[in-house]
């Protein structure tokens, strides 16, 4: 009993406020040792604050944390570290120029006669990476892995010996379904062995898979907390969003449609030599195309392709009739395509650019640098953006890098949007975004389809692709394998084609 | 914490979409205006530099006199605006460059070059005002040349531009050999006349100075050239997929950056009217990078702020001029300089202020 009573970390009235926000607000949140604790929320609920006060990244205003039911103070990511709580960021934080030996052994390395032992250092990182089942070559730079191992490094890096709470913020946002399978068996072997583990994420299947209890929380209150058994889905997301949501799968499924009339894009044969094998594709005005395939299939090098990002060494595309002679996102940009990328700290955000400027670059830049748009006509461009997207932001003037991520991503689905496209690339596009942003989204991109634009959806989340495309391309290997017709359009026609030979 | 903030606070956490209004209302009127100044990033330079002044008037009563001789001003403040010029001509372009997340560190070299252009075209008694064109010609192929260096074969600025800080001081000797080299010096009035003459009574490399801030502000303010160079250098994946073509960005600033540094080279060769590649315009990168990031440019890029600029150039020449008319032994210059810019780079520093305003904040409850 006392075993049950005692919770491993214990926060208790824990508030923070930051300039202009409250961003947690007397929350309680227990994690009970040998249990996986999911914490939901929408994004800018006070998650990511809520975990950075637990791992002494930030400093909470008032409250008490307590480890093993002793009060503790933690000031530093060092001092959370000597407690035992150990945590994985959501962008993979370490340095990918670096062996995986250097970035497991990063500061506490092996010493020998005060210099560095690095055969010790090796055998270490080994020995580290052996519980995640990961057999790698640890002498390669971490950049040159896929993210999915990335991401398994940074947790074996989390992970020591004394390691009793393992923070997980969003570890699943990069991996496939085989390599988040890996990461559960890995979760449930820690949890057996008595670790508390808080897992953060948007994928609301995993909760269910994985988690024993749910906390939720709302604008930086905690409104609902328990075991997973007592919190049915809709339950659940009725509590994130405070608010009743009908099934979104239905208010989706209405908006398709027989595509027809004339082909508004067409590449022929396009590809390039070790990116992707050269494919067909078409799309047509008010069509959803989406791309599925395992990660690594050439999803977002089909996207980039056609959008020209990626130069092709093979093949032609047309559009609006007209041949594109030498591809690249300005041409495409001219042609009146926008691309919405899937890595957006990397490839999405200019982070000390404001809101507005973000948002009017994405018309800017097809005006040309001499035509420049107004200060009143961004600022114009820039609200009616912020309000059709919902984007929470006390002004259009701040910076995009203090915004949430989720409100990253529309900013840069909003500059792609504003240049008033009439062919819409979107990779990933709701890759960390909350459940009612994600309802927002797509019912927009439905209603942009209704007025003549083409869509092309590039996910991993097969749901999504079920949900709003009327035909589906599918990838293997970085080749084309096959395409769905909007008649059989489910998970198991899409799974099977990508399992099996069918084309 | 006042039961004021409180109300506010909580306020905003039901409802964050009403906050800013809340927020504006909670706070008295000044106080907010006061924050608004505090969080400024004009501020901390500008106190800085009237501490400077503040500092000097108490040492030597006499230092804000301005008096009328020989029909042009004169006085320490003239002379700080007037010293400074060259420097904030060279950091504008600095500006931009390091906007763009690059750096140029061949300015002071361009600056020989354009010296030894000057002299050599004069002696071969080409119409001054074609020289002038020559001067701005070598500020336009040194720009071009970091610009290729840069965005076509894709060296890192700090090495690019260090090819031509090298060779350059070399190049404007081997010019100087054009003429025979014996008599570096020339006269001209057009050029003289640019850098150390006066009309009525203001100098005109104050002038001067002031038209290339005009058209520098104008050419990337008022086009969008200015967001094109800040995204560039904020983020070059996401500009190029947003269709920015960052080559023809990037040549664009150091092709800016070129050509400010041949306009202050305009101005100190006709200020000594001699060509002297060795040692004109010496380690005026190193002050032009300062007077950025005195003005609040990071050097990992993404924004450039002209005004700004300029400010941490006067900040840089106003402690000089202050140090020199003190009476303090020039040798301690440049130590005390350094230490002044400390402050003012520790005073921007966000992370120190947090500190100082949580130690505040805790002071206060």
């Amino acid at each position: 009993m006392a075993e049950t009573l005692t919770a491993r970390i214990e926060m208790l009235g824990v508030s923070k406020s930051f300039p202009g926000v409250r961003a947690l607000d007397h929350v309680d949140f227990h994690v009970q040792a040998g249990e996986v604790h999911a914490l939901m929320g929408e994004n800018g609920a006070g998650k990511s604050t809520l975990i950075k006060v637990m791992t002494g990244a930030v400093r909470c205003d008032e409250g008490e944390i307590r480890v093993d039911g002793r009060p503790v103070e933690i000031r530093s990511p060092g001092e959370a570290r000597a407690l035992g709580v150990g945590t994985v960021y959501q962008e993979v934080n370490l340095i990918p120029t670096m062996s995986v030996t250097k970035n497991l052994t990063l500061g506490r390395q092996p010493r020998r006669f005060g210099l560095i032992s690095w055969r010790t250092a090796r055998a270490l990182a080994r020995e580290r990476l052996k519980p995640l089942k990961i057999d790698i070559d640890v002498e390669r730079p971490l950049g040159s892995f896929s993210l999915a191992i990335q991401q398994l490094v940074a947790i074996a890096r989390a992970l020591e010996d004394d390691t009793r709470v393992l923070v997980l913020d969003e570890p699943t946002a990069s991996l496939d379904a085989g390599e988040t399978e890996l990461l559960f068996q890995i979760l449930r072997d820690l949890k057996s062995r008595g670790i508390a583990i808080v897992f953060i994420t948007h994928f609301l299947d995993q909760v269910y898979r994985i988690a024993d209890r749910i906390s939720v929380l709302r604008n930086g209150r905690l409104v609902g907390e328990g075991p997973t058994a007592d919190l049915p889905r809709l339950k659940l997301i009725a509590l994130m969003l405070g608010r009743e949501l009908e099934e979104t799968e239905e208010r989706l499924q209405t908006g398709r449609r027989a595509a027809g009339g004339e082909p508004i894009l067409v590449a022929q044969g396009l590809g390039r030599r070790r990116v992707m094998a050269p494919f067909d594709l078409s799309l047509n005005p008010g069509e959803v195309v989406g791309l599925a395939g395992l990660l690594g299939s050439g999803r977002t090098e089909v996207a980039k392709l056609v959008f020209g990002a990626i130069r092709p060494d093979s093949g032609q595309i047309d559009v609006g009739g007209e041949r594109i002679a030498s591809p690249s996102p300005g041409q495409s940009l001219r042609h009146g395509m926008a691309f919405c990328p899937e890595d957006r700290k990397a490839e999405g955000i200019f982070a000390e650019l404001t809101v507005r400027e973000n948002i009017v670059l994405g018309l800017q830049t097809k005006r040309g640098w001499l035509n420049r748009l107004s200060y009143s006509e961004q600022e114009r461009l820039a609200q009616e953006m912020i309000e059709a997207l919902g984007i929470a932001t006390p002004d259009a003037d701040k910076p995009v890098g203090q915004l949430s991520g989720g409100n990253q991503q529309k900013v840069v689905l909003a500059r792609s949007l504003v240049s008033g496209p009439s062919i819409l690339i979107l990779d990933e596009p709701t890759r960390g975004i909350d459940v009612g942003a994600h309802a927002e989204i797509v019912a927009l991109i439905r209603k942009l389809c209704a007025q003549g634009l083409a869509l092309m959806v590039a996910s991993s989340e097969l749901d999504e692709l079920v949900a709003v495309s009327d035909r589906i391309a599918v990838l293997r290997d970085r080749r084309m394998i096959g395409e769905i017709g909007s008649g059989d359009i489910t998970r198991e026609t899409i799974i099977r084609t990508i399992a099996g030979s069918r084309s | 914490m006042t039961p004021g903030s409180n109300v506010e606070t909580k306020a905003s956490g039901i409802r964050p979409r009403a906050k800013v209004e809340i927020q504006a209302g909670a706070l008295p009127p000044r106080l907010g205006g006061l924050r608004a100044l505090a969080g400024h990033r004009a501020i901390w330079p500008l106190l800085a530099l009237a501490l400077i002044l503040i500092v000097d008037g108490l040492i030597s009563p006499g230092f804000f006199t301005i008096r009328v001789v020989d029909g042009r001003l004169f006085g320490n403040l003239v002379d700080i605006l007037y010293r400074a010029t060259p420097t904030a001509v060279v950091a504008l372009g600095m500006a931009v460059v390091i906007g763009t997340k690059g750096i140029d560190l061949s300015v002071g070299s361009v600056i020989a070059i354009v010296g030894a252009v000057i002299t050599w075209r004069i002696h071969n008694g080409d119409p001054h005002f074609v020289v002038l064109l020559f001067a701005l010609g070598v500020g336009v192929l040194c720009g071009l040349w970091n610009g290729f260096l840069v965005a076509v074969l894709d060296i890192q600025p700090i090495i690019a531009t260090l090819i031509l800080m090298v060779s350059g001081r070399g190049i404007g000797l081997m010019i100087n050999l054009l003429y025979g080299g014996t008599n570096p010096s020339f006269t001209s009035p057009l050029l003289q006349g640019l850098s150390v003459g006066h009309i009525s009574l203001v100098p005109t490399r104050l002038i001067l100075g002031g038209a290339i801030f005009g058209a520098l502000w104008l050419l990337i303010r008022r086009t969008a050239l200015g967001l094109f160079l800040e995204s560039v250098g904020g983020n070059s994946a996401a500009a190029d997929l947003a269709g920015i073509n960052a080559r023809l960005i990037k040549y664009a600033a150091y092709l800016i950056c070129g050509i400010c540094a041949a306009w202050a080279g305009v101005i100190l060769a006709a200020d000594t009217h001699t060509s002297d590649p060795v040692s004109i315009g010496l380690y005026i990168e190193l002050d032009a990078i300062l007077a950025v990031v005195i003005g609040g440019g990071s050097l990992s890029g993404g924004r450039i702020y002209l005004g700004m600029t300029v400010l941490g150039a006067l900040v840089i020449q106003t402690l000089t001029t202050s140090i020199l008319t003190s009476g303090l032994p020039p040798e301690y210059n440049l130590v005390v300089k350094a230490f002044v810019v400390i402050v003012v780079l520790l005073l921007q520093s966000a992370n120190l202020r947090a500190v100082l305003s949580g130690a505040f904040g805790r002071g206060k409850r």
